[in-house]
């Protein structure tokens, strides 16, 4: 993230209305997926990232950026978006961490684990009901592309864990 | 040279698209809940990567078109993925081989993609690779895990490997156009990714007690348009309503 000046910066703060539609307690600018803002002339350029290449929130967070800022007085946006550098859970906010275990959602752990190796070893994911580390992969892919299926042994509550990439 | 470009990507998005829709077909037939579901992730992660280079195609071709065009509007002859992908899903055990020799395949060519002179491919291949890790890990732990289950389960895994590993050879293959995009700089020499990818393959029948398969007779035909019978039938099904409705929108 670069350094904003006023305008942007209060651009960015407007920005944070905009939710994500699969997890809506977290906000663009939690998830990491809002890169930049810029203003030009009387244009205000947002640039954005997709968590997953076929991450079908993307058009609607689009959608709903440039509804936001025009409300607000911002008549003409555009919206980029980059592939690079790609998107990594690491830039997920430690706000938007607490907000997601809140929710119900294993945050994820920091994103190192090489998964290029066949049986690398499992990060122990912290069940979001009652914190036991005792729990167990159901899946890789769940709900959405961005989370993983985890069972907790000891409350044996089923959870979704925001998987790292 | 912007041909050379455009029909480069376009050959790579049309293997993402073609294998993405191939497992979107599993859609409320997985065999348990939890593959259904990891299943059509993956579909939409191959859709997401076609549509990026879809993208990146119109750029280069600058004739208004769109990505809907490269998807909906072009015949078999024109697409130029590779045969593997466009194969019919069969049993799992088939559905999961087919996966596990072109995601091996994935994992390494986007390794190196992400190195490519153009930085749009680049770019695309550093997002791609995150994602291919993921695909890779769940169809070698399939074929490890059937390979290595029951007597039947590794009758019809072995079974499977012996069948598409001759759809393989044009993975690790080069035409003109993978040497000359090479020579740019911008793309990777399929050969160059033999010994990693055979090395890696060996390591995963090997744990699942899978034989390697000997054959040394390959297919070829899909990167010059030259297809099996079964992609016909995909792109009819797949192209029938923007065919059909050219209007139609969502």
């Amino acid at each position: 993230m670069t350094q904003l000046g006023q305008k942007e910066s209060e651009i960015f703060e407007l920005l944070k209305a905009v939710k994500d539609p699969e997890v809506p307690v977290l906000d663009i600018t939690d998830l990491g997926v809002l890169r930049k803002v810029e203003v030009i002339d009387q244009e205000v350029l947002v640039t954005i990232t997709p968590t997953y290449s076929g991450c079908p929130a993307m058009e609607m967070i689009e959608q709903e950026i440039v509804a936001c800022l025009n409300q607000h007085g911002y008549p003409k946006v555009k919206v980029n978006l980059v592939l690079s550098p790609a998107w990594t859970t690491d830039w997920m906010s430690e706000e938007g961490k607490v907000k997601l275990k809140a929710y119900g959602i294993a945050p994820p752990e920091k994103a190192t684990e090489d998964k290029s190796a066949l049986f690398p070893e499992q990060k122990k994911v912290g069940c979001p009901q009652c914190n036991s580390k005792n729990t167990e992969l159901v899946s890789q892919f769940g709900s959405t592309a961005c989370k993983a299926l985890y069972k907790c042994l000891d409350c044996q509550e089923p959870f979704d864990y925001f998987k790292c990439l | 040279m912007t041909n050379d470009l455009l029909k480069y990507v376009l050959r790579r998005a049309d293997s993402e698209l073609v294998l993405g829709h191939r497992m979107s077909e599993w859609c409320g037939h997985g065999p348990e809940l939890e593959e259904d579901i990891a299943l059509i992730n993956i579909s939409l992660d191959h859709l997401g990567q076609s549509r990026s280079l879809y993208q990146y195609a119109a750029a280069v071709d600058g004739e208004a078109k769109t990505e809907d065009h490269y998807a909906f509007q072009r015949n078999e002859r024109d697409f130029g993925n590779f045969l593997i992908c466009e194969l019919p899903n069969g049993h799992y055990g088939n559905t999961i081989a087919r996966s596990f020799f072109y995601d091996v395949h994935s994992l390494l060519f986007y390794e190196r993609l992400v190195h490519s002179a153009d930085k749009t491919l680049a770019a695309i291949a550093e997002k791609s690779l995150k994602e291919v890790k993921y695909h890779f890990r769940h169809s070698a732990e399939w074929v490890i895990r059937l390979g290595d289950g029951t007597e039947e389960s590794h009758a019809k895994m072995q079974e499977a490997i012996d069948e598409i590993w001759t759809y393989t050879g044009e993975l690790l293959t080069d035409d003109e156009l993978d040497i000359e995009m090479n020579k740019q700089g911008i793309g990777v020499l399929n050969s160059s990714l033999k010994d990693a990818w055979y090395n890696k393959v060996e390591a995963v029948l090997n744990e699942a007690t899978l034989k390697i398969p000997e054959g040394a007779y390959f297919q070829t035909g899909g990167k010059s348009g030259i297809h099996t019978e079964h992609l016909g039938y995909l792109l009819a099904e797949m192209q029938y309503l923007p065919r059909q409705h050219p209007e139609a929108t969502w």
